[in-house]
């Protein structure tokens, strides 16, 4: 298992958020968090890199292990190295593609030229991206359309060379094109990095992932194999949330 | 019948305002423009400025205002930076945010006042360029403040957390990510506290001397345009020099407003970023 959760709980304000989450993450696998809005998914994902750790009045007990290392026993930034995200809205940096794809390379203190360009090369490769952007390389990232600066999220993430990717609703912006690229390049990564994908789309869960948890008002209701969440939950909550009787 | 009323209204209100400025502005340069010659810009003061040029009044502006930048902008950029990015004491930034409101309310002429008696008696700093400029530092780092707040308040979560997301360490976020993106905003700022303080005479009136003589050092005494141009009017010096001084001034202040404006507009182009603020 790449990512142990132990029963993680968290507050915010006092207020419970999570309650005794309990999950373990395989390693090369993609799995999908799904659950209704403001049931506490981006509060886990988040949990998973210490980004939480910025919001005031945040507290937990419970442990994550990252290959059986506890987080908090990791300092914040190599565990971030390790641990990438993508967010909702493609979030690039006002700097050129390139600046974009070095950039986590250089904050590292990377200042080979020879190996910042080949590792930006093979990051646009990887996330798909070279061919589209190969010829301009230097113009800013923000003239891209916002499913390659999708991509381009991602290629900057997998630079810096992490084990787990955390994405959060990737393609919910995005258009349906731009979508299933973003979900074949999912699938091409998971070869190498472990995925965990939030997601409102139950077609998109279905299609690209491997094992699936069902997040309700801060509890795990239900987690497994995709297939047999989706054929045949256990949990009457989980078959009415994913035959869209609420949520 | 309602909505055409207030549609004319509004239209009235905006022309009036625009009217006025124009106005102004060409009252101004028709009496201030026929002045100008070379002599009155590069001579020194004669007679009690009825004669000869304003150099050192140009000069002790220009002194001034590269001061006060140098003491305002570190100060009230780096409170703003501070509390948006590093405090987490709510009460903290409350106050903080209370106090820049009062200073920013205070009229200029306590500034003045509390100048005299604060830098030059009790600081034994003297009347000089120097206490000048920490005086109108003061009036300038509210507005600094108050602007890159509100700027580096906008600037959306998600982006810095892209950035710490990637490893990236509180400062190595704030700048290659925060002050990139902030800098039209924050330059906004720092132009509308700079011109307000270069246009200001009575905060400096009791701090700043009035001597004719070109400033040597930030330690001398000095007159800046707008003070200049207060004494000449005042004192009924010269009001065709007055005048010449008010153009003088009202150029620089568009130059220092048009170029900033343009090299902002620049630079965003090139970074294709704009945060609503
Ligand atoms: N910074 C914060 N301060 C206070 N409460 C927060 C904060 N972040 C999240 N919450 C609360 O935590 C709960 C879970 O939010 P979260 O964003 O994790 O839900 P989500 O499942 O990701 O929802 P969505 O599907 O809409 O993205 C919500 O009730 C939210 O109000
Ligand atoms: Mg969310």
């Amino acid at each position: 298992m790449k990512l142990k959760v132990k029963n993680f709980n968290v507050k915010i304000n006092n207020k419970d958020i999570l309650n005794n989450i309990n999950i373990n993450f395989k390693k090369n696998s993609i799995h999908a968090l799904i659950g209704p809005s403001g049931c506490g998914k981006s509060t886990f994902l988040k949990s998973i890199n210490r980004m939480n750790d910025l919001i005031d009045k945040f507290t937990f007990d419970g442990n994550i292990f990252l290959d059986d290392k506890n987080i908090y026993d990791i300092d914040e930034v190599s565990l971030r190295k390790k641990v990438g995200m993508v967010f909702q809205k493609a979030t690039p940096f006002p700097k050129s593609i390139f600046e974009n794809v070095a950039y986590g390379l250089r904050i590292h203190g990377i200042k080979d030229k020879k190996f910042i360009n080949k590792k930006v090369k093979e990051s646009l490769k990887a996330s798909a991206l070279w061919d589209e952007v190969k010829d301009k390389l230097n113009s800013s990232a923000l003239n891209l359309s916002g499913g390659q600066q999708q991509r381009l999220c991602i290629a900057r993430t997998i630079a810096v060379n992490p084990d787990v990717i955390l994405m959060d609703e990737p393609c919910s912006a995005l258009d349906p094109i731009s979508t299933f690229k973003i979900e074949d390049l999912i699938q091409k990564l998971k070869r190498k990095y472990t995925i965990v994908l939030v997601t409102h789309n139950m077609q998109q869960a279905k299609r690209v992932s491997d094992f699936t948890s069902f997040f309700l008002n801060g509890h795990v209701i239900e987690s497994g194999k995709t297939n047999q969440i989706f054929l045949n939950p256990k949990k009457e909550k989980t078959e009415s949330y994913i035959s869209g009787r609420f949520g | 019948m309602k909505e055409k009323f207030i549609k004319v209204l509004i239209f009235t209100s905006g022309f009036i305002t625009i009217l006025l400025f124009v106005v102004i502005i060409a009252y101004i340069l028709i009496n201030g423009i026929p002045v100008i010659s070379f002599e009155f810009l590069f001579a020194n003061t004669l007679n009690s400025g009825r004669e000869g040029g304003i150099l050192p009044m140009i000069l002790s502006s220009i002194y001034i205002l590269i001061l006060t930048a140098i003491f305002s902008i570190p100060i009230g950029v780096g409170i703003a930076i501070y509390m948006t990015q590093y405090c987490k004491n709510i009460l903290l930034i409350k106050f903080i945010r209370f106090i820049s409101r009062c200073l920013a309310s205070i009229p200029s002429i306590i500034y003045g006042l509390f100048g005299f008696t604060f830098i030059v008696l009790f600081l034994r700093l003297g009347w000089s360029i120097f206490s000048a400029s920490l005086v109108l530092s003061l009036m300038a780092i509210p507005t600094i403040f108050q602007v890159s707040e509100v700027t580096l308040n906008n600037i959306p979560l998600n982006l810095i957390e892209s950035s710490l997301g990637l490893g990236a360490t509180r400062l190595q976020t704030i700048i290659s990510v925060i002050i990139p993106i902030a800098i039209p905003g924050i330059t906004t700022g720092i132009i509308l506290a700079l011109t307000r303080a270069f246009s200001e005479a009575a905060a400096v009136m009791y701090v700043v001397g009035s001597t004719f003589q070109i400033p040597l050092s930030i330690f001398d005494t000095g007159r800046p345009l707008p003070l200049h141009l207060y004494i000449l009017a005042s004192e009924g010096i010269s009001f065709e020099n007055a005048y010449g001084t008010a153009t003088v001034l009202i150029f620089i202040v568009l130059f220092i407003t048009i170029s900033t404006n343009y090299f902002v507009n620049r630079y965003q182009r090139r970074i294709k970023y704009e945060i609503k603020s």
